[in-house]
């Protein structure tokens, strides 16, 4: 290993952490300000111009409180807990390629590496809410384990899906195959798959279910749970998950840019570049934070019904048809 | 387990615990405490721990002059406080054969079917609180902000009013507060369109309320449910048409019904409901009689002759019922209240058991508990 590799190593490993930071921190006020916008309210205005020193006012309190671990409970678990959560949507933003050279690590088996380390992030919640030894806690964490096997399947489905179209599991070279015009992009590959749209809504839906965001948010149903899983977590144990999810709705985002929009290729073939991928990622983003703040909490085992006999079927279906078409036509 | 969730047999395994939902929960509102055993996910018995805010408004009652007691009635249901004060000021007049001035009834059935409404505006945002759905809140805030603005301008107060006094009421209306209430009648309307658009018709919500939490006549009956719990469950019971009491001869309204009894029952009703009392409100404005607001002949330190007196009022969450009890002193000898939220609560321990607790929660929100009203 050269001293060049070392460097290029640092460097990334600063970026990616630099930008899951920033990320977490201003996804916070962005919904924040997105919601109190749905809301005919202002948001955040006090701390900054428009209060958009907000989030690190919220993080300095949130690291000046005492990490609380409540008697009784696994203090290892308790604590590795909100690692375990935050590393895995580093580690996947290592290989996700944000233009032409911008990549962490450009490896062959990038698709499996994101989202085997996604469902680490399923263990981890559940751990917190084992370790907090409170019953709400525990309640949320076999919600949450029942709602993220059940979406894990259709998601991957749909990534079988698209594996059989690329042919690779590169992500640089998936976006690669995505060059030109817009009809170039997956998610308008209907050539091979006329089911591509649902197959992109199966995945945005999966996504939300896997990231536990609203109307899939089971894990903090606030009205039902207290906090869910976090309930006993104080301080920065608490602000981790809180910044944790945020940093998986951007994984999440990323991928789907990849895998069906096209990733950093531009739209018209011309111009492509990092801004167009940070486009593609932000309007989904505001999609999830729209969807958050428009509709109300599904019910748990309507849920699992949507997964069970609804998406997976779908899924397969599509993953059949795929199949088929590829080797008829 | 059938297809709305709800376990048909005994419970299936001996590992149980006991789950604490409150006294301070976010699904409570207020300090009542659930001790809910817990089969899993399912509510096996929810039982209803009440008294965490016992303020003995009735024994109060005992322990000062007629009139002393008046501001104690907007605080028992703090939402929906004018029916209080009606009922517990209209029991007294009847004691007492006080006649109260045409005008002053109008101003009266006003004010109260417009807490009712802002009474419902709140429940509305309350229970999609509960659903996990945050924004309809502050919709259903900014509307019913210009009721309590309306409200402020002629009671002096927001919440608790003190307004219906003996033989009439405080102050009279003036041109303000009624080009304001018409203003308000007409900007309501299209807001409850667009509730119904957004919010009623979603389907996450239809979902989730639809066969959920059936609570039928006979288990109204059994626990003396009423409001929109006992309309939800198909029966035309309101306090404003069966014992027509004050003016509510003279308007034209329906009494919202709906036979399946679930949650989404109990949600229409209340969303109907607030279109019919802006048809009362309409009404009772183009009527207005001119006149006195205050009958004259009301003395100073008021002395009913003794006796037993009675007085129902259709309150915003059901049947509320003033009891008196008089031996001709300055201080009454007995106020009781049969307050509605009591007798609805009674039922969430039949009604829940063998429920999914997010399902269950459900059905707590959509019975619309003021918990000052049931612990008086």
């Amino acid at each position: 290993m050269t001293l060049y590799d070392l460097l290029r190593m640092l460097v990334y490993i600063v970026g990616v952490m630099a930008f899951v930071g920033l990320n977490a921190a201003y996804l916070v006020w962005a919904e924040r300000k997105g919601a109190g916008r749905f809301q005919r309210r202002p948001g955040p205005t006090e701390v900054g111009w428009a209060g958009l020193l907000q989030p690190i006012a919220d993080g300095l309190k949130l690291l000046s409180k005492q990490l609380i671990v409540p008697a009784g409970a696994d203090a290892t678990l308790f604590r590795a807990a909100p690692l375990l959560v935050m590393m895995p949507a580093m580690m996947c933003l290592a290989v996700v390629p944000f233009s032409e050279t911008l990549v962490g690590r450009n490896i062959n088996v990038g698709l499996v590496f994101v989202f085997a380390f996604g469902a680490v992030n399923v263990m981890a919640v559940m751990l917190s809410g084992w370790a907090s030894r409170n019953k709400y806690a525990i309640i949320s964490a076999a919600r949450i384990v029942s709602q993220d096997v059940a979406y894990e399947i259709p998601m991957l489905l749909v990534v079988i899906t698209l594996l059989m179209i690329t042919g690779t599991m590169n992500l640089h070279d998936i976006v690669q195959q995505q060059a030109g015009w817009f009809w170039h992009w997956n998610l308008f590959r209907l050539d091979v798959n006329p089911l591509m749209p649902a197959t992109f809504i199966i995945y945005f839906i999966c996504m939300l279910a896997e990231t536990n965001r609203a109307p899939f948010d089971m894990a903090e149903a606030e009205s039902e749970l207290v906090a869910g899983a976090f309930t006993e977590y104080a301080g920065m144990g608490f602000g981790v998950f809180f910044m944790a999810e945020y940093a998986n709705v951007v994984v999440g985002c990323s991928m789907a840019t990849v895998l069906f929009l096209g990733g950093w290729q531009s739209p018209f073939g011309v111009a492509s570049g990092v801004l167009w991928f940070l486009l593609k990622m932000y309007v989904l983003v505001f999609t999830v934070i729209w969807v958050r703040w428009t509709f109300p909490r599904t019910q748990f085992y309507k849920l699992l019904n949507l997964s069970w006999k609804f998406l997976i079927p779908i899924s397969l279906f599509v993953l059949v048809l795929t199949a088929v078409m590829m080797k008829v036509l | 387990m059938s297809a709305n969730g709800v376990l048909s047999s005994n419970p299936q395994s001996q590992e149980t615990f006991v789950l604490n939902i409150g006294p301070q929960h976010p699904a409570t509102h207020g300090v009542l405490r659930l001790k809910v055993t817990m089969d899993g996910e399912y509510v096996m018995r929810a039982e209803p721990v009440c008294g965490y805010i016992h303020r003995m408004h009735e024994k109060m009652g005992e322990n000062r002059t007629w009139a002393q007691f008046l501001p104690n009635t907007g605080r028992i249901d703090y939402l929906a406080a004018m029916a209080y004060n009606h009922a517990y000021v209209a029991a007294v007049e009847r004691a007492a054969k006080i006649e109260v001035p045409l005008r002053a009834e109008y101003i009266r059935v006003i004010t109260t079917e417009m807490n009712r409404i802002s009474s419902h505006l709140v429940w509305f945002g309350a229970f999609l609180l509960d659903l996990g759905g945050f924004t309809p809140l502050l919709y259903a805030f900014d509307d019913r902000e210009k009721i309590l603005d309306l409200l402020e301008t002629i009671t002096g107060a927001r919440l608790t009013y003190c307004y219906i006094r003996f033989g009439g009421v405080c102050e009279d209306i003036d041109d303000n507060f009624i080009q304001g209430t018409r203003k308000f009648v007409t900007e309501m309307r299209p807001r409850l369109k667009m509730y119904k658009a957004l919010v009623t018709d979603n389907i996450i919500l239809r979902k989730r309320l639809i066969d959920i939490g059936v609570i039928d006549k006979e288990m109204c009956r059994k626990y003396g449910a009423t409001g929109p719990v006992i309309r939800g469950a198909g029966v035309a019971y309101d306090v404003r048409k069966m014992e027509p009491y004050s003016v509510y001869r003279e308007f034209n309204f329906d009494i919202p019904t709906f036979p399946e009894g679930d949650c989404m029952a109990r949600y229409l009703v209340r969303m109907e409901e607030m279109e019919q009392s802006l048809r009362i409100i309409e009404q009772a404005l183009g009527k207005l009689p001119a006149g006195p607001v205050q009958s004259t002949g009301v003395p100073r330190v008021l002395k009913p002759p003794a006796g037993d007196y009675c007085y129902a009022v259709e309150a915003a969450r059901g049947r509320l019922l003033v009891r008196i009890v008089s031996d001709n002193k300055e201080i009454p000898y007995r106020v009781r209240l049969r307050t509605p939220c009591f007798s609805n609560l009674s039922l969430f321990e039949e009604a829940s058991a063998g429920m999914m607790l997010p399902d269950a929660l459900a059905v707590l929100g959509s019975l619309d508990l003021v918990i000052p009203d049931i612990d008086r």
